[in-house]
């Protein structure tokens, strides 16, 4: 009988060993499909076991995000925005089932679930403490942000304004109106939550929208720096008193229109200084420059400040472009920020940014650094420089020209007492639409600048007669006002 | 059966009792478990619970007073079976107490606790009653009759209960009885008389067809019988899970003790006709099946009745625990529908992860290789019958019950040998472990020496 006993152990042996394999199938290969289907809640209910990380900006004094603990058994850690509408497209949101903005991209930081911070995840595993994530301090400028967010909302426009250093690419403010407010997304009910997003979804203003990054648009007159800056760097025996021809009406190979000047003004006697043309924001001179530099100048001097090139962000971005290749006529609008050239109010700011760090261009960033639940840093604002824009003699000529604009130009509505502001205004035509986008880019002070801004004001939301110089200009020097204040 | 017991008896070497090591083990295993308790409290609310030392001194002394009766009235018995029965019951004792912090009904980590208790009182009192299981062999038949009479009792009226759909319980009083659980015992234990007294009959009677023996017509009619009760528990108790058990181990304990490939042959066509046949006539076992083939269908996991809903949460939880699990305390065992019964695997899948489904698995393999062990080494053809019909019993419950929340066959309710709330199981697992315990004694103790040894040689030489 101890034969067949054996037999009959084996198969035991068996039946245990495919219960074994079973569970490591289970576990190892079917447990990914089990984790997203939608019928399995424990995603949902886990989002809310962690001690998220908090979510603050200048160095930690000010919270944008924070985690409080209910004590609630189902939904223990609920987030909360304080200043939720304000700082809405930047910090995003963090929902029962998505999230977005900073708590999307620091998410495995915030939730704990990052690499580095495996230790950490292993002593509160074993001390069965809940899973705590890292925090995340910010480089916005609380004071300036709030100065943009009132103004900007206060006007009632809606638009954009992001401002940043320089120097290290840190980004000091980022505003997008219309805004949200993502604690309504934030709340533990699916259902709800579900709604209030429909509801934004829905909205035709876009308030979820973040139109710093997520949309482009015709730059305008703003975008006649990237062509000075080609036609500067182009032939270093040219400077700001170069004279260029500034007829009334440009004529524009192969097409009957002419390309004219901003509500068909002369400017100055038919031939101009580029300093004069850039101050008054004459259109004929620089359609003439880009038509004369060509496309493939044109596009490597775009290149150089980012344009077209995917960009590193802490945001998703839109992609950027000065317009395909195509009749020579198209080469005259896009060198006046028309056509098909489309630009986002960060890449704008970047180009103000890299013509005040003499011609550097930096990478931009809104991480200040990142802290574990234990208090020491993981990870630390580095500045990075992504390319060479111009020369730096070249930036000094732009710079000059900038400071020319706002005090004698179309830009004096910018201008701050005691302080030497450099700035471009632009006014752009969007489509068929009979009103203008206002732009305008600038940095402060021009001898060491401290911060570089965009500001857009969408079409329409302005009135028809809106220009940058009248509508973009004073709040950008409210904005940078306060940004000085507070550095 | 060509080698005589007692010839067999020195292959299996006469080691020490191994009573020191065993309390060494008792002891571990109680920390494990109160450890695990203390684990569960820092989970769900930062704190050791009161009751760690309430529940877990409980335990302990539950235990060693088993050992202690163990230690007394079967000394040599296997030393590994105590522990490992105590870790695997107390840990299921975690687990309830568990699911009873989520506030799921029916779960109850004090009624458990009592419930081990009964169960060691009657584990003791196999032990002690019970001097020498071969007494069982005398009762082949009484235990035959008490195993059936146990198994249709829920059919019978006044008595009879039907709970979540199966007709498998009986109402004493305010307990609830499932006497499924005592007649499996009662049933091994005829079997393993039975087929003592028959085998040679059913073993060797019969005639060659191509390459198989055939038993005879007229010897089918035990299998055929067994066969028949099983799809009578099917049909009028809706209870798939005890038909499969009761039959299986029957035809295992036929091929253990006939030598006979044929019988389980035969065993696996009726098995396969019966299966087919009640997947035909009746609406659940049909359901179960294509549960088991496409749970995460939405036409089948929306189903009201027999549907996939609950199995999917089970595999949902296995899933969610990775390699460590959530840890105790931190998984969603509210989410499953009866977690604290049928699916308490799918808890310890979840909040001890693989390591933890490993470990536990590998536990009970161990409980039933100690079991086979004391078969190889019992020294009369029922012992090893009945200790190997045990212990196979217990092995193909664990797989028929943890293969079907795992979707490896498809599900048929059973509880979780020592882990699932419910006394009835709790308690005839208990006895099923005491008869183990007699039978190991029986077969470590060293056969009694022959005074005249020596003499005898002597005068076999002059």
């Amino acid at each position: 009988m101890n034969g067949t006993l054996k037999r009959a152990a084996v198969a035991c042996m068996v039946m245990f060993g495919l219960l074994m394999i079973n569970v490591n199938y289970l576990g190892a290969v079917k447990a990914g499909d089990y984790s997203t289907d939608n019928r399995n809640t424990r995603s949902f209910y886990k989002r809310y076991a962690v001690d998220r990380g908090w979510i603050t900006a200048n160095n930690g004094k000010t919270t944008l995000a924070k985690t409080v603990d209910t004590k609630d058994a189902e939904f223990r850690y609920e987030r909360e925005y304080p200043n939720g509408r304000m700082y809405a497209h930047v910090l995003g949101f963090f929902a029962p089932e998505s999230a977005r903005g900073i708590e999307l991209n620091e998410n495995k930081l915030l939730d704990g679930s990052d690499p580095d911070l495996v230790v950490g995840r292993l002593i509160d595993f074993v001390s069965k403490k809940p899973p705590k994530g890292a925090s995340v301090d910010l480089t916005l400028i609380p004071a300036a942000q709030k100065v943009a967010y009132d103004k900007l909302r206060a006007s009632g426009k809606r638009g954009a304004v992001v401002a940043l250093d320089p120097k290290t690419g840190a980004v000091q403010v980022m505003v997008s109106l219309p805004t949200y407010d993502p604690n309504e997304l934030a709340i533990p009910d699916r259902g709800k939550v579900a709604a209030a997003y429909n509801k934004l979804a829905d909205d035709d203003t876009d308030p979820l929208l973040n139109r710093v990054t997520e949309k482009t648009y015709p730059p305008g007159s703003t975008f006649k720096v990237v062509t000075a800056a080609a036609f500067l760097e182009a032939d270093r025996s040219r400077d700001p008193e170069t004279t260029v021809p500034a007829p009334q009406v440009l004529d524009l190979p192969g097409t009957t229109a002419g390309l004219p000047n901003y509500g068909g003004a002369a400017c100055g006697s038919g031939e101009v200084t580029l300093r004069f043309a850039l101050e008054r924001s004459c259109n004929t001179p620089f359609g003439q420059i880009g038509m004369d530099l060509g496309w493939d100048t044109m596009r490597e001097e775009s290149a150089k400040f980012g344009i077209g090139e995917p960009i590193d962000f802490d945001l998703p971005t839109a992609g950027t472009t000065i317009g395909p290749e195509i009749e020579t006529a198209a080469l005259a609008q896009l060198a006046i920020g028309q056509r098909d050239n489309q630009q986002t109010p960060l890449q704008m700011a970047q180009i103000a940014s890299a013509i005040a760090n003499s011609g550097v261009l930096m990478k931009p960033t809104l991480i200040n650094k990142i802290t574990d639940p234990g208090g020491s840093v993981i990870e630390e604002l580095k500045p990075s420089q992504l390319d060479e824009a111009m020369s730096g003699e070249v930036a000094d000529e732009l710079k000059q020209m900038m400071v020319s604009v706002i005090t004698n130009g179309t830009g004096t509505g910018a201008q701050i007492p005691g302080v030497t502001v450099a700035g471009k205004t632009g006014t752009a035509e969007a489509g068929d639409a009979p009103a203008p986008h206002a732009w305008f880019i600038g940095f402060a002070p021009a001898e060491d600048p401290k911060t570089a801004i965009c500001v857009f004001i969408e079409a329409g939301s302005a009135g028809n007669d809106a220009t940058g110089g009248g509508t973009a200009a004073p709040l950008a020097r409210d904005v940078m006002q306060a940004v000085l204040e507070a550095k | 059966m060509t080698t005589a017991p007692v010839a067999e008896a020195p292959a299996v070497p006469m080691t020490a009792k191994r009573r020191g090591a065993q309390l060494v083990m008792l002891a571990f295993a109680i920390v494990v478990v109160m450890g695990a308790y203390a684990s569960v409290g820092l989970g769900i609310n930062g704190q050791i619970p009161s009751g760690t030392f309430t529940y877990g001194l409980g335990l302990a002394a539950l235990m060693f007073a088993a050992y202690g009766v163990l230690a007394k009235w079967a000394p040599w018995a296997d030393p590994l079976l105590l522990p490992l029965v105590t870790l695997v019951n107390g840990l299921g004792l975690v687990i309830i107490y568990r699911i009873e912090q989520t506030g799921q009904g029916g779960a109850s980590a004090t009624n458990q606790l009592m419930w081990t208790a009964l169960g060691v009182v009657m584990f003791s009192a196999t032990l002690i009653v019970l001097k020498d299981h071969r007494a069982l062999q005398r009762l082949t038949y009484t235990m035959g009759f008490i195993g059936l009479g146990l198994l249709v009792m829920p059919l019978l009226p006044f008595v009879g209960r039907e709970i979540n759909g199966a007709r498998i319980w009986i109402g004493v009083g305010p307990f609830t009885i499932q006497p499924a659980e005592f007649s499996k015992l009662a049933l091994v234990i005829f079997f393993a008389g039975y087929l003592v007294a028959k085998r040679d009959v059913l073993a060797l009677a019969g005639r060659r067809l191509l390459f198989i023996d055939l038993p005879r017509a007229r010897d089918l009619g035990p299998v055929l019988a067994t066969w028949g009760l099983s799809l009578g528990v099917l049909i009028l108790q809706k209870d798939l899970g005890s038909s499969l058990l009761v039959f299986g181990t029957f035809i295992v304990m036929l091929y253990v003790a006939t030598q006979r490939t044929s019988w389980v042959l035969i065993g696996v066509l009726l098995f396969i006709g019966g299966a087919v046949l009640a997947g035909q006539l009746f609406g659940h076992v049909q359901a179960r099946f294509e549960v088991w083939l496409h749970p995460e269908a939405p036409e089948f996991y929306d189903r009201e009745l027999g549907g996939s809903f609950q199995l999917m949460q089970g595999l949902f939880a296995f899933g969610s625990g990775g390699i460590l699990g959530t840890g105790l305390g931190e998984g969603f065992p509210n989410l499953i529908p009866l977690s604290f019964s049928d699916f308490i695997m799918a808890v310890v899948g979840e909040e001890l992860g693989l390591t933890g489904l490993m470990a536990l698995l590998m536990v009970y393999a161990l409980i039933v290789q100690r079991g086979l062990r004391t078969a190889l080494a019992a020294r009369d053809p029922f012992s090893k019958l009945l200790a190997g019909g045990l212990s196979f019993i217990l092995a193909w419950q664990v797989f028929i019950i943890v293969g079907g929340v795992t979707r490896l066959i498809p599900l048929t309710g059973l509880v979780t040998p020592f882990m699932s709330a419910g006394g009835s199981a709790l308690l005839a697992n208990w006895i099923l472990i005491a008869l183990l315990v007699r039978m190991s004694d029986a077969a470590r103790r060293p056969p009694p020496q022959a005074i005249q040894n020596e003499g005898l040689t002597q005068v076999f030489t002059r």
